[in-house]
């Protein structure tokens, strides 16, 4: 099987039923407070579970940061993909800023290292509005590189951050099909305190 | 450019006296607020533009409750360079500068700076020049909230430099204010990125209609900000490294709607 035999991670199976449990013996903590009585909402609940637990492993790791709180609270009923339109747009601004980036540092001969600077700039800015915080982090030590003229250090930053914003949008798409699951679940998407 | 953004509401009033192109002419609500917002960053435009129309709502759900300007709405309008928000505006690029020169109801609007730069000698200039208020990026919806109170009917210019018309007086004059020494002059710049300036041209009336009874906000993004010039009257320029700095509070003319 995929877990071995001394592994403490209990069976899907497991967890519903011990959901099951708890439900039934403490309807009103707090933390289960968007749950309802029926049955097939254990599966809601675990789902609201994962999601939660997963946004708080985002800030706790450091990719978000309280400007994403910002943002989501900014969204409500009347636009439920304002969070997704944002981090839609800035990725596409990533994919546009780090090609010219590349292509500036690509440069036979003198590289303008204030025209990446000026990209770095406008990413640093990007990453900054949405909350997106190794990306900004990055973008700082980039900038700093541009001004000392960093060849190496440059071209070494620009592959963190093409990776490091890849690995965001990953990151936020698992946790957009989460929002979705729970929905398609008949759950509502629960609002996480990170405090 | 950098990722500076900046905002300004015009009221509609305001709006139809420099024939904002398409707009007929519907019952005038004057306390309807128009924002114009200017940033190069596309996110930065849908955050603020967001933010704007938050703080706009007058059922704000949750706990979101902010005191709402009594009978008013906000718009919101974002462009992406200062070029645009002179066409927005109505003003054509090269004339700019002597048309802004002139009007004194540009002067009435308040222009607040959006930037990521976090320099205090900096802000403390755009302060001085004229700017309403500073926000540093990323701008909260606390910040928004701010402004509300220079849409409030009755604000109060902690500026000396700003002028305050009485709301009977008439709206555009052309002579400044004896109390002021150095009224706040800056000039727009137009991204250089922009190519040829838009063909619209303002022709002057003088029929002026319904004083506004407040200014509009105007926000205003500097990317990266140069060492504003000492000299007052600035000459719009599209230098290759512009920077445009703050907007000339200017007399608005009532051209004809195209």
């Amino acid at each position: 099987g995929y877990f071995s035999e001394t592994q403490v991670k209990p069976s899907p199976k497991e967890t519903k039923r011990q959901l099951c449990l708890s439900l039934s013996l403490s309807i009103s903590v707090s933390s289960l407070h968007s749950l309802s009585l029926y049955p097939m909402d254990a599966h809601v609940a675990q789902l609201q579970m994962q999601y939660r637990n997963y946004i708080l492993s985002l800030y706790q790791q450091g990719f978000l940061d309280d400007q994403f709180t910002e943002l989501k609270s900014l969204q409500d009923d009347g636009t439920p993909d304002f969070v997704a339109e944002v981090l839609s747009l800035f990725f596409d601004d990533c994919v546009k800023l780090v090609g010219n980036m590349a292509r500036a540092l690509d440069q036979t001969g003198t590289v303008d290292f204030s025209q990446v600077g000026a990209n770095v700039h406008q990413l640093k800015g990007s990453s900054s509005s949405v909350g997106a915080k190794r990306v900004k982090g990055l973008c700082i030590n980039f900038k700093e590189l541009c001004e000392a003229k960093n060849y190496e250090g440059c071209v070494r930053c620009l592959q963190q951050v093409d990776i490091e914003y890849k690995t965001l949008k990953a990151k936020l798409q698992d946790m957009f099909n989460l929002e979705k699951q729970i929905v398609q679940a008949g759950g509502i998407v629960p609002q996480v305190d990170i405090n | 450019m950098a990722s500076d953004g900046g905002v300004s509401c015009l009221r509609r009033s305001e709006m139809m006296s420099v024939g904002i192109g398409g707009i007929d002419s519907p019952p005038l609500d004057v306390d309807e607020v128009h924002v114009l917002a200017v940033d190069d960053s596309l996110v930065d435009r849908i955050v603020i533009e967001r933010l704007l129309r938050i703080t706009s709502c007058k059922d704000i759900e949750k706990s979101k409750k902010i005191k709402h300007i009594s009978g008013g709405s906000v718009s919101v309008t974002a462009v992406d360079s200062g070029w645009r928000a002179l066409e927005f505006l109505g003003i054509d690029n090269e004339k700019a500068s002597a048309e802004l020169d002139e009007s004194s109801s540009f002067r009435q609007v308040p222009v607040v700076i959006m930037s990521s730069e976090n320099v205090i000698t900096r802000i403390d200039r755009c302060l001085e020049e004229g700017a309403e208020d500073f926000l540093l990026k990323p701008v909260k919806l606390a910040d928004v909230k701010r402004l509300r109170n220079y849409l409030a009917r009755d604000v109060k210019h902690s500026n000396g430099n700003k002028r305050k018309l009485p709301k009977d007086s008439p709206p555009l004059t052309l002579s400044p204010d004896s109390s002021d020494s150095s009224p706040p002059r800056s000039t727009l710049s137009p991204d250089s990125s922009d190519s040829s300036p838009p063909p619209s041209t303002l022709s002057p009336d003088s029929s002026d209609s319904s004083s506004p009874p407040l200014s509009p906000v105007e926000i205003f993004s500097s990317p990266l900000l140069s060492p504003l010039d000492d000299e007052v009257d600035d000459v719009l320029t599209s230098s290759p490294e512009s920077t445009p700095s703050l907007v000339r509070r200017q007399k608005m003319r009532s051209p004809g709607l195209d």
